[in-house]
């Protein structure tokens, strides 16, 4: 039996510590109390159970050991992993199979609500696959993209088409190894396949297949959801957002999205702006609809729409905690099954809407895209009915939230560097090149209450910032780093170090840049591979110095992403314990695997996969392979006391001094 | 950017596009939609405009939509806290700033208001042309065509290195006068503008007489901010020009200046939302600011080459008096862009660079001269054996010139004997050629004409601060060594005032004159077994190749065969490679497999084919810089010759400036051609087509300045009276004029064979 934390313990969120100070007032469970109650299995934690066949589950601990139908413990390892990335792949795939769907009976006149938001990046997206787009109706454009994008789900041969959107190189090497996945479903199936009893037993075979498997998600599945994501509901630029509890208003209704698919979360925000929606709150005596989200689906509507976020994953029981939300509206993906019952214990309607997704004592009302807004006001309005129903004594609402500028899409980093004119990544290759920033990593990933909740997240955000790595984040990472005051342009001027901060200063931006949701992780892909195609940091992604990180992680989809990231050419580093961790101490080479997706993979694809669960190590060897790949592409030693120099801060200085001391000061004599 | 520029950019943009609008709609109430807009002299209506846009301005209306996309590209100002990126958009409203700028400068000119008035006295060394007002009493405003194209080939082949937009008022007019005194020392174009409380650069330079125009390198465009436009102009008229760009290209404009176009913006005393939000519009070009005041930097690099701006606050700058602060100042300004210059350091007691070359010395001014209608000058370059010539020894053999009293006049000859293992007697005409540039260079020094029709003056300034006879020779040896090192090894330099002596190096010269105009007429182009290709204009037109040949000499009329053979003997991997012929296809159409090879090669695959000697079948194509436009008149079956200072109307319902863009960035267009004027002369002109008999149609200036040349090709051509048949714009200016004239003068081309 674990040992009980202490509340700081939990969570460093102050937001998080005082919800979780009332959860033990109200004695209720969480997430975080379960997880010192549930100590983790350790063999299924090494990787070393089979649970394939009815001959087990087999458990090998010991030297030598095979389960019954001889399964070495590497070929179990490998097999349970491809079978985690195989599930993570298919949840960002299914997501971006729906969207597909969705920008199909978009095209078609048939979805509800529903329209073409950003024309320009749909004729971009088309233009990747020569579909015409000249003198073409949007519509009409949209209905071939549809079409070839459902298309990747079901192909069967050839090439899943957006892996041509990778550099050269990497498609090149990508083919030699075999390992271009045809088509979505396929590649999962074949996962599924492969690992059953009986069938491929080489463990560096099957992992080969992981990484088509994964590639199939990062650059088909979860891209296609990306790109209809932005075409139909916009590409995101910044917007000023708020996140953490504190966002949950007393005097409103409050309804928290929670989930993954912004096709649900998007209609829910244009029905609560709809007169008889607002009308019918104020009817039941509140001040009006308050959205918020957690998860993923807050970060879609907040990096586009600038609704706040009221947390990450581990925050969709604490919402609910405060007493105040009318409704929490979930649709797929990291949705725990504790909050039905949690919820009992408030008003709180916890309402499925996905047909994928139910959760026994909830309220199901299936969302259907051909009558979207009527769902969605529907939806509200249960929301509504519901708030007499809140227990005032019941409520208690942390104050305290953070603004944040959210919405740096690639399209959006690539017009901050140069304007409409001139937009490209070259001012922030150049940025590297010289040295004011040090290198780039992308912090992303989950929570996971088995660490303390943002605290690995933002201990090494905030130390990379002061070594001069510019930060991105995608996910629940992102929404760390955004409660914490990251993702200002302040921080840019007083979280960093001394390069980038003329970085910052110079385009106006936060130092950590929050660039979508866990499928927007091919945001990153896509900006990686603009600026291996800029020039002057290598001709592949895994000559940038550049490091993915995922220090909280804790679902399958986190692994796909990895692995997908590690097929593209990045370093990944994962914090927390490793699924194929083995027993080195006791059971030689049964961490095998371990280190064949770190060396066996770095030999194949120039990118590994790491586990590391000491925050100093995770940041030590980030920059050393920062370090390393500079050296490697002959760019100066990164020296943090070189730059810093420009900026408005002396300007500012003068400024405040009285005029004529101001003029001597600023002009001179040259101005008389 | 920084948030504090990024703050008075923004608002400066927003304060000028609605200043814009307002002077718009009262032109349009005032003046009418349909009032004709356009700046002097171009082809590309409002340039910055038509490059950025693909808008061609004509007319008043044409301007509403311009303004319109200006304002999209506005932004709200950074918020005091939890802001938004502002780079791209201080970036955006920087162009937004340079489109409401061209537009007020062209409804200044609707209104009369621009070229901006001077007082009477001030004078243009070189100018753009406006109807009777010529160079007195007004500013230059914009740059018309005719100089950009002449600057062109300096500008490619880099001993124009780039331009210098100076804007505003420096600290003292000592130290205006050292900046660009520095500038033209480094043959950098300077264009002036701007004003800090009402006082301009253009003034301080005005009052301590320095001559502003064309001819030194320094054009004053206006006294304030807005007039700086015009440098953007040019700049994009450059890349439309030289480089093949589109109008509306906007991008690849934009590019194509941060990569060849060297030029920055010098900001002179206070900078204002105005100049923060123009210099915003600037930095899209890739031209860092400097300025001299405190002003936020912004070092990190990306959308300029390096830093995008430099503060370099005057007072602090280390230096022991102003004039070394101000030498550090334009030092400074060169290293941020990053531009290529070649300073001469030539021992002479006057300032010396190629900005100087277009001095005149005016009578008034006149200390000696040489040459000219009273005394004889001659200058004379041959080789010998390397012991025979002991480098830098230069004698003065005779008298100086102290005893001739002011305005005098004497003779003298310069003879220049070179030594080298590489070098041929081949190259004595090419280097000879040099003396005039050479001579040039020195500040107040005027060379004009070459051989013994040399005529130089030396002006009182430069005579009262030392300069004599001897330093000819130093500018001679240091200038040979510095540009032909590669074939000189050794220089030595005599200067004959002794009347006996002079006659008789006169009578050697003549003898070698005659000697190399025999040479150069028996050398044909089929007795040499190789051309050249020429590629120097190819960092600024990508895709053309000029292809030179004895009788054909490049269209830029500044590399014949000889020069491009002795380029080469200088530089083996430069712009002129032989081109070997290999075996001949059509000798009377000019095509060999050696030139069509290196064609297709040269012009990346744009150019399959070329022929020497036809306009009608692949003709050769023309970077921008051509001297002159030789055009089919079909009615006429011949052809007319329009001469870049020629900027009438011609037959063809097209000024030169429209011409030009048909003619240039490196297109084949069969029936246009842009040639050097030298070309005219030679028998190969255009003899598939029927040579020069073809020509109906001549600028007149063109026809006047090389009168005895054409003179003695129509009697080679046997037909002593055809110059006098073919028309000129003082005649001619339709094509039914045209028909009539060849008519009534019996022209040949009448009665020639079709052309097509």
């Amino acid at each position: 039996m674990a040992k009980k934390r202490e509340i700081n313990e939990y969570s460093t969120d102050p937001a998080a510590q005082q919800m979780l100070i009332r959860a033990e007032e109200l004695g209720i469970g969480t997430a975080f109390t379960r997880a010192d109650a549930m100590a983790p299995c350790n063999i299924g934690s090494a990787g070393m159970c089979c649970k394939q066949c009815g001959m087990g589950p087999c458990r090998l601990t010991k030297e030598g050991d095979v389960g019954v139908c001889g399964a070495t413990i590497d070929t179990i390892q490998a097999r349970n992993l491809t079978r985690a990335i195989a599930a993570g792949s298919a949840a960002h795939s299914d997501h971006g199979r729906d969207m597909a769907f969705l920008l199909k009976a978009t095209a078609e006149g048939e979805a509800e609500g529903y329209m073409i938001r950003d024309i320009a990046k749909l004729r971009m997206v088309a233009g990747y696959y020569d579909i015409p787009v000249d003198g073409r109706a949007p519509e009409e454009i949209a209905n071939d993209l549809a079409d070839l994008y459902i298309a990747q789900f079901g192909q069967q041969r050839g090439e899943a088409v957006p892996i041509r959107r990778a550099t050269k190189k990497r498609q090149a090497l990508w083919r030699e190894r075999d390992v271009v996945p045809r088509g979505v479903d396929r590649e999962v199936v074949e996962a599924l396949h492969r690992t059953h009893i009986g069938d491929d037993q080489e463990p560096e075979h099957i992992l080969e297949h992981a990484i088509r498997t994964s590639l199939a998600d990062g650059w088909a599945g979860s891209m296609i959801a990306t790109d209809i994501s932005d075409i139909l509901f916009g590409t995101p630029a910044p917007v000023l957002g708020q996140a953490n509890l504190g966002v949950i208003k007393a005097d409103m209704v409050n309804v928290v999205v929670h989930g993954h698919e912004p096709s649900l979360s998007e209609m829910i925000v244009a029905a609560s702006q709809t007169p008889d929606v607002i009308e019918y709150a104020k009817a039941a005596g509140a001040n009006g609809i308050n959205l918020s989200g957690i998860c993923c689906t807050a970060n879609e509507i907040l990096m586009r729409q600038g609704i706040p976020a009221a947390g990450n994953f581990l925050h969709q029981e604490l919402a609910i905690m405060t007493g105040a939300v009318e409704a929490m509206v979930v649709d797929v993906q990291c949705v725990m099954q504790a909050l039905v019952g949690l919820a009992e214990n408030f008003h709180t309607k916890i309402i499925t809407t996905s047909p994928k997704v139910k959760i026994k004592g909830a309220t199901h009302i299936e969302f259907e895209e051909h009558k979207a807004m009527t769902i969605a006001k529907e939806i509200l309005k249960a929301a509504i009915d519901n708030f007499k129903n809140r227990d005032n004594s019941m409520t208690q609402i942390p104050d305290i939230k953070e603004d944040l500028i959210p919405g740096f899409s690639h399209e959006y980093i690539n017009y901050m560097l140069g304007g409409s004119y001139r937009a490209s990544f070259r001012p922030l290759n150049d940025a590297i090149m010289s040295g004011r920033i040090r290198g780039v990593a992308a912090i992303v990933g989950c929570n996971n209450p088995r660490s303390s909740q943002d605290y690995l997240h933002n201990l090494v955000t905030k130390e990379l910032l002061k070594q001069d790595v510019l930060v991105v984040q995608t996910g629940c990472g992102a929404i760390s780093s955004a409660k914490l005051g990251l993702m200002l342009g302040e921080a840019g001027l007083s979280e960093v170090g001394a390069g980038l901060r003329e970085i910052c200063e110079t385009v106006g931006i936060p130092p950590v840049l929050h660039m979508g949701s866990c499928v927007d992780n091919t945001r990153i892909l896509t900006v990686l591979t603009q600026m291996a195609e800029t020039g002057g940091l290598g001709d592949d992604i895994d000559q940038i110095p550049a490091v993915g990180l995922a220090p909280e992680w804790m679902s399958e989809k986190a692994l796909a992403i990895a692995t997908y990231c590690v097929a593209s050419g990045a370093y990944v580093i994962f914090g927390g314990a490793s699924p194929v961790g083995g027993m080195p101490d006791r059971v030689s080479d049964s961490d095998a695997v371990l280190k064949y997706i770190s060396v066996g993979w770095e030999e194949k694809y120039g990118g590994k996969l790491e586990f590391i669960p000491d925050p100093q190590m995770m940041i030590k060897a980030t920059l050393e392979h920062i370090d390393k790949k500079r050296a490697a592409l002959g760019l100066p030693e990164y020296d943090p006391t070189r730059f810093g120099r420009s900026g408005d801060a002396e300007m500012l200085k003068l400024e405040a001094l009285p005029l004529a001391e101001k003029r001597k000061a600023v002009y001179g004599l040259a101005a008389d | 950017m920084s948030k504090y520029i990024a703050t008075r950019a923004i608002r400066g943009a927003n304060a000028l596009v609605t200043e814009a609008e307002v002077m718009l709609n009262k032109a349009l109430k005032e003046k009418g939609a349909e009032t004709p807009v356009s700046f002097p002299n171009t082809a590309y209506y409002l340039p910055t405009i038509l490059g950025m846009t693909g808008i061609e301005v004509t007319k008043l209306s044409d301007l509403p939509p311009v303004l319109e996309q200006a304002r999209k590209m506005l932004h709200p100002l950074p918020s005091g806290k939890h802001w938004t990126p502002y780079l791209g958009e201080t970036l955006d409203s920087g162009m937004s700033t340079l489109l409401a700028a061209e537009v007020i400068e062209a409804i200044r000119f609707v209104y009369g208001l621009q070229p901006e008035r001077m007082p009477e006295d001030f004078t243009l060394a070189g100018g753009t042309t406006y109807g009777g007002a010529n160079g007195h009493g007004h500013l230059n405003g914009p740059i018309d065509d005719i100089q950009l194209r002449s600057w062109g080939i300096q500008l490619v082949d880099g001993r124009m290195p780039g331009f210098a937009a100076i804007v505003g008022c420096a600290k003292s007019n000592e130290v205006a006068v050292k900046i660009v005194r520095e500038l033209q020392r480094r043959n950098i174009l300077t264009f002036l503008s701007g004003n800090v409380n009402g006082r301009s650069i253009i003034d301080q330079l005005h009052e301590e007489g320095v001559e502003l125009g064309y001819d030194t390198y320094t054009v004053p465009f206006g006294t304030d901010t807005l007039s700086a436009i015009y440098a953007l102009g040019f700049a994009t008229r450059s890349a439309l020009t030289f480089g093949g760009m589109k109008p509306g290209m906007s991008r690849e404009i934009l590019n194509y200046n941060k990569d060849r176009v060297f030029a920055f913006v010098l900001a002179l005393g206070e900078v204002d939302d105005l100049k923060y939000a123009a210099a915003a519009g600037a930095i899209n070009y890739g031209f860092p600011v400097i300025a001299d005041t405190v002003i936020p930097e912004i070092l990190p690099t990306g959308v300029t080459t390096y830093e995008h701006v430099v503060s370099m606050p005057f007072d602090q700058i280390d230096g022991k008096d102003d004039l070394e602060k101000a030498e550090r100042l334009v030092q400074k300004c060169i290293e941020v862009r990053g531009v290529k210059v070649k300073v001469s350091n030539v021992d002479v007691p006057v300032p010396y660079g190629s900005a100087f070359e277009g001095e005149v010395v005016r009578k008034a001014d006149l200390r000696v001269e040489f040459g000219g209608k009273y005394a004889r000058c001659f200058e004379y370059l041959h080789m010998a054996k390397l012991d025979e010539v002991t480098d830098g020894k230069i004698e003065v053999v005779g008298p100086d010139f102290s005893s001739v009293e002011p305005q005098g006049h004497m003779d003298m000859g310069i003879v220049i004997k070179v030594a080298g293992r590489q070098m041929q007697a081949d190259f004595e005409p090419v280097l000879e050629r040099q003396v005039h540039y050479f001579v040039n260079g020195a500040s107040g020094i005027q060379h004009v004409g070459q051989r013994d029709i040399a005529w130089i003056r030396v002006s009182n300034p430069a005579a009262d601060k030392g300069f004599n006879l001897e330093h000819f020779g130093k500018v001679l040896h240091a200038r040979f060594h510095e540009d032909f090192g590669a074939i000189v090894d050794k220089v030595q330099v005599t200067i004959y005032t002794d009347p006996k002596l002079h006659a008789e190096w006169l009578e050697k010269a003549r003898e070698a004159y005659d000697f190399r105009n025999k040479r150069l007429a028996d050398l044909t182009d089929d007795k040499v077994d190789e051309f050249y290709s020429c590629t120097l204009c190819q960092s600024f037109a990508p895709d053309h190749v000029c292809v030179v040949s004895p009788e054909r000499l490049g269209l830029c009329g500044a590399y014949n065969w000889l020069d491009c053979k002795a380029s080469f003997s200088i530089n083996p991997t430069g712009p002129n490679q032989p081109i070997k012929l290999g075996k001949l296809i059509d000798f009377q159409k000019g095509y060999w497999e050696g030139t069509n090879d290196y064609a297709k090669i040269g012009s990346h695959g744009a150019v399959p084919e070329v022929s020497m000697y036809s306009i009608m079948e692949n003709p050769m194509t023309a970077c921008g810089c051509f001297e002159c436009i030789v055009m089919l008149i079909p009615e006429a079956n011949g052809v007319m010759v329009v001469s870049r200072e020629d900027t009438a109307m011609t037959p063809a319902g097209m000024t030169f400036s429209t011409l030009a863009g048909i003619a240039g960035g490196g297109l084949q267009t069969p029936g246009v051609m842009g040639v050097g004027k030298f070309y005219l002369i030679s028998p190969k002109f255009i003899s598939a087509d029927g040579g020069f008999k073809r020509i109906v149609w001549m600028s007149s200036v063109l026809k006047e300045s090389m009168a005895d040349e054409f003179r003695a090709v129509c009697e080679r051509e046997g037909d002593p009276d055809l110059l006098d048949k073919i028309a000129d714009e003082r005649n001619v200016n339709t094509v039914e004029d045209l028909l009539a004239w060849l008519e009534a003068h019996n022209h040949p081309a009448m009665v020639m064979d079709p052309m097509f």
